[in-house]
C-alpha cells in the first residue's frame, strides 16, 4: 500500500453519542497528511462528542476510526496510537498540581529515555515555541486563560505528535490571542509536518486555517457538507451551511 | 356603567358596550418598587364573562423595567388561555417591543419528555443503577489490581514522588488530629469504665479496659473515621476536580492510565499509613486512659503501666492491624472511585465528596462488625 495515498485518519460509518442517545450518525470522512481539517457546526451539535470518539475518550456505538489503516477501537496497541497524538483541550486541561514545565515534561519522562537535562531543554524549547519561555516554574492557576491554552499546546506537542487535535481553540480568547493561536497552528503544520484536526465554530479561524472540513447538523444528526470551507461558502447550496458560514444571513433573504 | 376598583398601581375600567377591559398602570412599576399580584387582574377577567378584549393605558406610568414586562407576559398568557384579544397600543413603545421579543415562539426547543415517577419503574431503575454502579466498581477494582501487578513487575509508570507526597499528606500531616481524638477517646473509655468499676472497688482494671479496647478496635476505628473525613474526602475532591477540568481526559489521551497514575499511589499510601496511624492512635489512647487513671482515680502510674502490659496481648495488636489495613483499603477505594466517577459540575464534586465520606464511614462500621464476629468465631 502506498503511504501517500492512504489518509492519516479515516472515519467510516461512525455513530457516536452518550448512554442511549445517538448524537451523530453515519459519519464518513478522510483526513490527509498535512491537512488542517475543520469539524464545524452549531454549538451543541455533537462536534466534541465526535472528537471524543476519535481520541479514545468515548467508545462509538458503531463504525470505525482508522489511523493509517489501523482500527483504533479494536487495536491492541490503542495506547501506542494515542501516544502519536497531541490534544489541546477547550479549557487547556493543564494538570493543576504540576508546574508548566512539569506539565510539558511528563510525557517525555514517561515515553522517552532522555536525561533530566535533555528533558529540561526540550521543555524550554516547546514553551518558547508558544511564547512562554521563562514561565517554567509557574502553576496553571497563576497564568491567564490565553497563556493556559498556549501551555496546553506546548504540552500537546511535547512528543512531536503526527496528529494534533484542537477542541475549540479560540473559545474564551480575545481576537488577538485567537489570531496568534491560528498562526501557531499553521506554523506547527509546516514545521512539524503534523496533521491537524480542529473542532470549532469560529468563522475567522475556519477560513484562516482550514483546507478541508465537514459540517455537522444537529437536526439530521449527521454531516451535511464536506470540503474546503472557502469552496463550501462559494458553492454550497445548503441553506444551513450558508447561514452558518455567513453568520446567520439567510440565503436569498 | 363604569366601575373602578382602586388599587395602588393598577386600576381597571370595564366598558360593557365594547366588551373591553382597560388596564390603567399608575406610578412606579420597577422590580425594586414592588409589583402587584396577577390575581387582581385575573379576578377582573373572571368577573366579566363576555369580555372580548383588553387594552392598556399607561399615561400614569412614571417608570418601568423588566418587572413590568413580566407582569404583562403573565397577563397576556392568561388572556391567550381565555381567548381574549390583547391590544398593546397603550403601552410605552419600548415595553411593547420587549414584550413581543419575550413572547416570540422559540425555534428548535426540544425538551426530553419527563418520565412519570411511578413506584415500580422507580424501584426498577434504582436497582438497575445499583447493578450498574457495582459493575463499574468491579471494573475499577480490576483495573487497580492489574496496575498493582504491573507495579510489581516493574512496568508501572506510577511516580514514586507522587506516592511519597501522598504519604506525607495523608500520614504525617494527620498526626495532630489523630493525637487529639485518640487521647480524648482513651479518656472517655477510662471515665465510663471507672464509674462502673468503682462500684466494686476494681478501678485498677481501667488499664485493662482502655488498653484492650484501644488496641483491639477503637484505635483503628478512630483513626479510620478521621482518615475517611480527611483523606477520603480529599481524594474524592481532588480526582473530581481533575475530572471536571478535563485533566483526567488529558492523562488518558496521553496514553496514561489514570488508575495506575492517580489511584494506585493514593491507595498504596493510605494502606501503608493506616496501620502506622493506628499504632500511634493506640498509644495515644492508652495515654488518655493513663491520665485519667493516675490523675483522677489515684492509681499508681507504674502499676497502671504494668497492668496495661499484662492485659494487652499481642493477638489484640494483630486484630487491630487487620482492622486498620481493611479500613485503609475501604477509605482509599471509596474516595478514589467516587472521585473518578464524578460528574462534570461543581455539584458533582460535592456529591462525590459526600458519598466518599458516607460510603467510607458506613463501610468501616460494617467491616468492624464482620471482623469482630469472625474473631469471635475463631476465638482470637
Amino acid at each position: 500500500m502506498e503511504k501517500n495515498s492512504q489518509p492519516v485518519i479515516e472515519v467510516r460509518g461512525l455513530d457516536v453519542g452518550y448512554d442511549d442517545d445517538i448524537v451523530m450518525q453515519g459519519l464518513n470522512f478522510k483526513v490527509n497528511k498535512g491537512d488542517i481539517f475543520i469539524v464545524m457546526g452549531m454549538s451543541g451539535c455533537g462536534k466534541s462528542t465526535l472528537l471524543k470518539a476519535m481520541i479514545g475518550l468515548q467508545q462509538p456505538f458503531k463504525g470505525q476510526v482508522l489511523y493509517d489503516g489501523k482500527d483504533f477501537w479494536l487495536d491492541a496497541e490503542q495506547q501506542s496510537i494515542m501516544q502519536r497524538f497531541g490534544v489541546l483541550y477547550q479549557s487547556g486541561a493543564l494538570w493543576s498540581s504540576l508546574t508548566l514545565a512539569e506539565n510539558v515534561a511528563l510525557s517525555l519522562q514517561l515515553y522517552t529515555k532522555l536525561s533530566r537535562e535533555q528533558i529540561r531543554e526540550v521543555v524550554a524549547l516547546k514553551l518558547s515555541l508558544v511564547g512562554l519561555e521563562g514561565y517554567e516554574d509557574l502553576y496553571p492557576f497563576e497564568i491567564s486563560g490565553g497563556m493556559r491554552k498556549r501551555a496546553g499546546l506546548a504540552r500537546a506537542i511535547a512528543l512531536d505528535p503526527d496528529i494534533i487535535f484542537f477542541d475549540e481553540p479560540s473559545a474564551g480568547l480575545d481576537p488577538v490571542n485567537a489570531k496568534m493561536l491560528d498562526d501557531l497552528i499553521l506554523q506547527l503544520r509546516d514545521v512539524l509536518g503534523a496533521t491537524i484536526v480542529v473542532v470549532t465554530h469560529e468563522l475567522a479561524s475556519i477560513f484562516a486555517i482550514g483546507n478541508n472540513s465537514i459540517f455537522l447538523d444537529a437536526d439530521t444528526k449527521t454531516m451535511i457538507a464536506s470540503g474546503s470551507p472557502k469552496d463550501l461558502l462559494a458553492d454550497s447550496k445548503d441553506p444551513r451551511v450558508i447561514q452558518f458560514l455567513t453568520r446567520g444571513n439567510k440565503p436569498g433573504a | 356603567m363604569n366601575k373602578e376598583i382602586p388599587s395602588e398601581k393598577l386600576t381597571f375600567n370595564y366598558l360593557p358596550d365594547k366588551k373591553t377591559l382597560e388596564f390603567k398602570f399608575i406610578s412606579d412599576w420597577r422590580i425594586s418598587a414592588g409589583l402587584p399580584e396577577l390575581k387582581e387582574a385575573v379576578l377582573q377577567l373572571s368577573a366579566h364573562q363576555d369580555i372580548k378584549q383588553i387594552t392598556f393605558d399607561s399615561f400614569g406610568l412614571t417608570a418601568w423595567d423588566s418587572g413590568f414586562i413580566s407582569f404583562l407576559m403573565q397577563l397576556v398568557k392568561e388572556c391567550q388561555h381565555r381567548k381574549i384579544d390583547v391590544s398593546c397600543q397603550g403601552l410605552p413603545e419600548g415595553a411593547e417591543k420587549l414584550l413581543k421579543l419575550a413572547l416570540q415562539v422559540r425555534e428548535n426547543v426540544t425538551l426530553k419528555p419527563e418520565r412519570e415517577e411511578k413506584l415500580f419503574p422507580k424501584i426498577g431503575s434504582l436497582v438497575l443503577q445499583r447493578i450498574d454502579s457495582a459493575h463499574l466498581f468491579l471494573n475499577f477494582l480490576g483495573d487497580l489490581v492489574l496496575s498493582f501487578t504491573k507495579l510489581i513487575r516493574g512496568k508501572s509508570i506510577m511516580r514514586w514522588d507522587d506516592f511519597l507526597l501522598i504519604v506525607q499528606k495523608s500520614g504525617a500531616n494527620a498526626f495532630g488530629l489523630v493525637s487529639l481524638i485518640s487521647v480524648l477517646v482513651g479518656m472517655i473509655l477510662a471515665f465510663v469504665g471507672a464509674i462502673q468499676l468503682q462500684l466494686f472497688g476494681a478501678q485498677v482494671f481501667i488499664a485493662d479496659i482502655v488498653g484492650i479496647a484501644m488496641v483491639r478496635v477503637m484505635g483503628a476505628v478512630m483513626a479510620a473515621v478521621i482518615m475517611a473525613g480527611r483523606t477520603g474526602a480529599s481524594f474524592a475532591a481532588e480526582l473530581g476536580i481533575m475530572q471536571v477540568n478535563e485533566e483526567i481526559d488529558a492523562y488518558k489521551t496521553l496514553g496514561v492510565d489514570p488508575i495506575e497514575f492517580l489511584v494506585l499511589p493514593r491507595v498504596m499510601a493510605l494502606v501503608l499509613m493506616m496501620p502506622l496511624l493506628t499504632i500511634y492512635a493506640d498509644l495515644m489512647g492508652i495515654l488518655g486512659g493513663f491520665i485519667i487513671g493516675t490523675g483522677m482515680l489515684g492509681l499508681n502510674p507504674v502499676e497502671y503501666l504494668n497492668r496495661t502490659q499484662q492485659a494487652v496481648k499481642l493477638n489484640n495488636l494483630w486484630v487491630g492491624l487487620v482492622h486498620s489495613v481493611v479500613f485503609g483499603i475501604i477509605i482509599a477505594l471509596a474516595g478514589c472511585f467516587r472521585g473518578i466517577r464524578c460528574s462534570r459540575s461543581a455539584a458533582g464534586v460535592g456529591e462525590a465528596t459526600t458519598s466518599a465520606v458516607v460510603t467510607g464511614i458506613t463501610s468501616i462500621v460494617i467491616a468492624t462488625a464482620i471482623i469482630t464476629f469472625v474473631c469471635q468465631v475463631l476465638g482470637v
